[in-house]
C-alpha cells in the first residue's frame, strides 16, 4: 500500500512529464497545462495522506524498492524514506508546485511551447521529489543533478535570447563545481562507513565511537557544505541566481525561490547528526550564511529590475537560513524554509503578475501607480513584503526572529550582521513595492492604456500564498511551536531543549521589529516623500555604482577565472593540439611517402619482373651452395 | 633401363637437364612473343622432369616417375588456362608482346 502510494506520487509528475513531452503539442495548450497542474496535485494529495499518516503515528516510513549497487560489503538500495522531514519538504514542494503549474497555465498561455514547458516543469517536480524521498545519499543524488537539469532547461527556455542561454549554463556550470563538492563529501562517507544510507548513518552517528575519523567526517561535512553552497546560492557560488531570473517567472517562483535553492538545507538538516559532531565546519557555514545574507542585501538596495532585487533577497534569505544551520539550529532553518517559500513564492508570482500586466516590462523605474489598476496583486505582494520584512503577526517575523534570536545566544556580531540584512530587507522591499504600486505612472501612454488586473488564474494562487504567508508563522509559536514538537524524532536534541521566552528575548523582538520599521520609513522618506526615482545607469556614481554592479563580483570572477582559463585553452588549442597532431600526422606521412617512393618499383614490365625473378633465384641458390 | 643409364650416366642427364633449363630461362628473359615465352616455360618444366625420371632411375624408385606423371597432367591443364587467357589478350590489344602488359604498373 504504502509503496504503491510512494511510487504513485514519485512517477504521477513523471507521467505528466511524459504526456505532455510526446502528445503535448496535439493536446493545446490549456490541456496541457491542466495535465501538468493534475500530475502535481495528485503528489499533493498522496502527501496530505502520508502527512497526516505520519503525524499520528510519529513512525518513518521506509520503502525498499530494490537492491541497487553491491559491491563486496558496500551496498546501496534504491529506496525511500517518508519521514518528518521529507514529508514537510513535500507538503510545500508539491503544494506550492501545484499553485505555480495553475498560475502558468494563464502565465504561460501566449507561448508558443507551452507543452514543453510544462513538462520541463513536471520533470522539475519529479526530481525534487527524488531528491527529497530518497533512503540514502546516492538516491538523493540522482535528484539533486536531475533539478539541476530542469533548472538548466528552464532558465534556457525562451533560449532565442542568447544572454537568456549564458545565464542558463552559468547557473548549470555552478551548479557542477557544488555537485563536484557534494560527490566527493558522498564518497568520503561511503568510504568511512561503508553505507549512504540516512537511517544507519544516524544509527553509527548515535551509537558513537567515531571520535578517531572526526577529522575525515569535517573534511566530507565541508565537501557537502560546498554542494549546499552551489544549490543553495551561497557566496561564492551564488552568482547564477539572479542570473537564473532569465527563466520565465514562474520558474523563479518555483525553483529558484521556493523548492530547489533550499536542497542545500534540506541535505544540511538530513545529515544533521554530521554537521552536529563537526564544530569547525557549522562556524563556517554560520559566517558563510551571515556574510552572504549581508551582502545579498546590500546589493539588493540598488537594483532596478524587479526580479533582481527578489533574487538578491532570495540569497540574502537564504543566508539567513545557513546561518540558523550554521548555529545548530535546525528546526529553525526549516522552518525559515517554510515561511519564505510561501512569501517569496507569492512575491514572484506578483511580479510575474505586473509583468503580464505591463508586457513584459521588469524595469520598475518604468513602473510605479499599479495600486489602482492591480488591486489584488498590490494587497497579496505587501502581505508578502510584510511578512519578509518581519513586521509582527505576519509569518516572516516569527521564523526571522527565531534566526536572530539564536544568533544573539550564539555569537553577538554574527546577530548584528543578521539584523543590519534583516533591516535591508525591509527597505529594499519596500522600495520595491513603493517604486512599483505608488505615485503616478512612469511608463509608456501604450503601456498605461492595457494597464489590467490579471485574470483569476493568476490571482487564485497569490491570494492562497498571501494567505499562508500571514499565518504561516503559526506553525512555530515561540514556546509552543507544533513544528519543533514534529521534527523531534529527526532532531533529537529538540526534545530536552528549553524555549521560554525572557526579557532579553522580548527586548530582543522589539529590536527585530524596529528595525523593520525602521528600513520601511526609510523607503518611505526616500520614495514617497522625496518622490525620488532611482537614477539612469549613466547617472549612477559612487559607492551605489559598486552596489549596482553587484560589486562587480561577476567582473572579478571573469578575470581571475573565466579569463584565464580560456587562455590555457588557447595554448592547448594552438600550442600542444597542434604540436600533438603535427606527431601524429608525421606517421603518416612519413607511411606515405616510403609506399609513394616503393610503388616505382612496380612498372608493369614483365620482363623486368622475370629478370628480377631470376636474379633472385639464382641468389638464393648460390646462397645455399655456399652456405654449405 | 639401368644399362642404358650405366652406359650414359647420371651426370650427362644432368648436364642435358641443366641445358634445357637455361635455354628455357633464357627464352623468357630475352623473348617478347608470349607464345614463345610459353613454350619456354614449358621447356624449364621438361627440364625438371628428365631429371625426375633420371634420378628415379638411378635410384630404383619408382616415386620420382609418379611424380612426373602429376607435373605433366597439371602442365597439360596450366597450358589449357594460358593460351586461353592468351587468346583474351590477343582479343582485347590486338598483340601479344608481353612488353605491352603494363596495366600492372603501380
Amino acid at each position: 500500500m504504502n509503496t504503491n502510494l510512494a511510487l504513485l506520487l514519485l512517477l504521477a509528475p513523471f507521467l505528466g512529464f511524459l504526456i505532455n513531452v510526446f502528445f503535448g503539442k496535439s493536446l493545446g495548450k490549456t490541456v496541457s497545462g491542466i495535465i501538468g497542474t493534475l500530475a502535481v496535485s495528485v503528489s499533493f494529495a498522496v502527501t496530505l495522506y502520508f502527512f497526516s499518516q505520519i503525524s499520528a503515528s510519529k513512525q518513518a516510513i521506509q520503502i525498499q524498492l530494490f537492491d541497487w549497487i553491491q559491491i563486496s560489503n558496500f551496498k546501496v538500495d534504491f529506496g525511500f524514506l517518508l519521514d518528518q522531514l521529507s514529508v514537510l519538504w513535500l507538503l510545500f514542494v508539491t503544494g506550492i508546485g501545484s499553485l505555480i503549474h495553475l498560475y502558468s497555465i494563464r502565465y504561460m498561455h501566449d507561448d508558443e511551447k507551452v507543452h514543453s514547458f510544462f513538462a520541463y516543469l513536471n520533470l522539475f517536480v519529479f526530481f525534487m521529489i527524488t531528491l527529497v524521498i530518497g533512503s540514502n545519499l546516492l538516491v538523493m543524488f540522482i535528484g539533486w543533478e536531475g533539478v539541476g537539469l530542469c533548472s538548466y532547461l528552464l532558465i534556457g527556455f525562451w533560449y532565442k535570447n542568447q544572454d537568456f542561454n549564458d545565464a542558463a549554463k552559468k547557473a548549470f556550470i555552478m551548479n557542477r563545481i557544488g555537485d563536484l563538492g557534494l560527490l566527493v563529501g558522498i564518497f568520503i562517507v561511503g568510504m568511512l562507513f561503508n553505507t549512504l544510507d540516512f537511517t544507519a548513518l544516524k544509527t553509527i552517528f548515535l551509537t558513537g565511537g567515531i571520535e578517531d575519523k572526526v577529522t575525515m567526517i569535517s573534511v566530507a561535512a565541508f565537501a557537502l557544505f560546498i554542494g549546499a553552497c552551489g544549490k543553495s546560492a551561497q557566496i561564492p557560488l551564488y552568482t547564477w541566481l539572479p542570473d537564473a531570473m532569465a527563466g520565465p517567472t514562474p520558474v523563479s517562483a518555483l525553483i529558484h525561490a521556493a523548492t530547489m535553492v533550499t536542497a542545500g538545507i534540506f541535505m544540511i538538516t538530513r545529515m544533521n547528526f554530521l554537521f552536529d559532531i563537526t564544530p569547525d565546519v557549522q562556524a563556517i557555514i554560520a559566517v558563510v550564511g551571515a556574510v552572504t545574507a549581508l551582502f545579498a542585501a546590500t546589493i539588493g538596495l540598488v537594483q532596478n529590475d524587479i526580479k533582481k532585487v527578489l533574487a538578491y533577497s532570495t540569497v540574502s534569505q537564504l543566508g539567513l537560513m545557513f546561518l540558523a544551520l550554521g548555529l545548530g539550529a535546525y528546526e529553525v532553518a526549516v522552518f525559515h524554509v517554510i515561511t519564505h517559500a510561501f512569501f517569496k513564492a507569492c512575491l514572484f508570482l506578483g511580479s510575474g503578475s505586473v509583468i503580464h500586466a505591463l508586457g513584459g516590462e521588469q524595469d520598475m523605474r518604468n513602473m510605479g501607480g499599479l495600486k489602482k489598476a492591480m488591486p489584488i496583486t498590490f494587497v497579496t505582494m505587501l502581505i508578502a513584503s510584510l511578512a519578509i520584512s518581519g513586521v509582527p503577526l505576519f509569518s516572516g517575523f516569527f521564523s526571522k526572529d527565531e534566526i536572530l534570536l539564536v544568533a544573539f545566544h550564539h555569537n553577538i556580531p554574527l546577530w548584528v550582521i543578521g539584523s543590519v540584512a534583516s533591516i535591508m530587507t525591509a527597505f529594499y522591499m519596500f522600495r520595491l513595492m513603493f517604486l512599483t504600486f505608488f505615485k503616478e505612472f512612469r511608463g509608456t501612454v501604450e503601456q498605461k492604456h492595457h494597464l489590467h488586473e490579471s485574470p483569476s488564474l493568476i490571482t487564485i494562487p497569490l491570494i492562497v500564498l498571501a494567505i499562508f504567508a500571514t499565518v504561516g508563522g503559526l506553525i512555530s509559536l515561540p514556546g509552543n511551536s507544533w513544528l519543533n514538537e514534529y521534527l523531534t524524532p529527526i532532531l533529537p536534541k529538540l526534545a530536552n531543549a528549553e524555549h521560554h521566552l525572557g526579557n532579553t528575548e522580548y527586548m530582543l523582538m522589539a529590536i527585530a521589529v524596529i528595525g523593520g520599521i525602521v528600513g520601511i520609513g526609510l523607503a518611505y522618506a526616500k520614495y514617497i516623500k522625496q518622490n525620488s526615482v532611482p537614477s539612469t545607469d549613466a547617472a549612477i556614481t559612487g559607492f551605489s555604482k559598486v552596489l549596482y554592479n553587484k560589486y562587480y563580483i561577476d567582473e572579478i570572477y571573469d578575470a581571475i577565472i573565466v579569463k584565464p582559463i580560456n587562455v590555457l585553452s588557447v595554448f592547448f588549442r594552438d600550442k600542444v593540439e597542434t604540436s600533438l597532431s603535427a606527431l601524429v600526422f608525421g606517421f603518416g606521412k612519413v607511411t606515405n611517402e616510403i609506399s609513394y617512393q616503393g610503388k616505382k618499383l612496380q612498372t608493369g614490365s614483365i620482363g623486368l619482373y622475370l629478370f628480377a625473378f631470376v636474379i633472385g633465384l639464382c641468389a638464393i641458390v648460390s646462397y645455399l651452395f655456399l652456405a654449405q | 633401363m639401368n644399362n642404358i643409364l650405366n652406359q650414359i650416366g647420371i651426370e650427362n642427364y644432368i648436364f642435358l637437364s641443366v641445358i634445357l633449363f637455361s635455354i628455357g630461362v633464357f627464352g623468357v628473359l630475352y623473348r617478347r612473343n608470349a607464345i614463345i615465352v610459353f613454350m619456354s616455360i614449358e621447356i624449364m618444366l621438361n627440364a625438371v622432369n628428365l631429371l625426375f625420371v633420371a634420378f628415379s632411375t638411378y635410384h630404383q624408385d619408382a616415386e620420382g616417375q609418379v611424380f612426373v606423371f602429376f607435373s605433366m597432367a597439371v602442365a597439360a591443364a596450366e597450358v589449357a588456362v594460358g593460351l586461353a587467357i592468351l587468346v583474351s589478350i590477343f582479343r582485347n590489344l590486338g598483340s601479344i608482346t608481353i612488353d605491352n602488359l603494363k596495366n600492372l604498373k603501380g
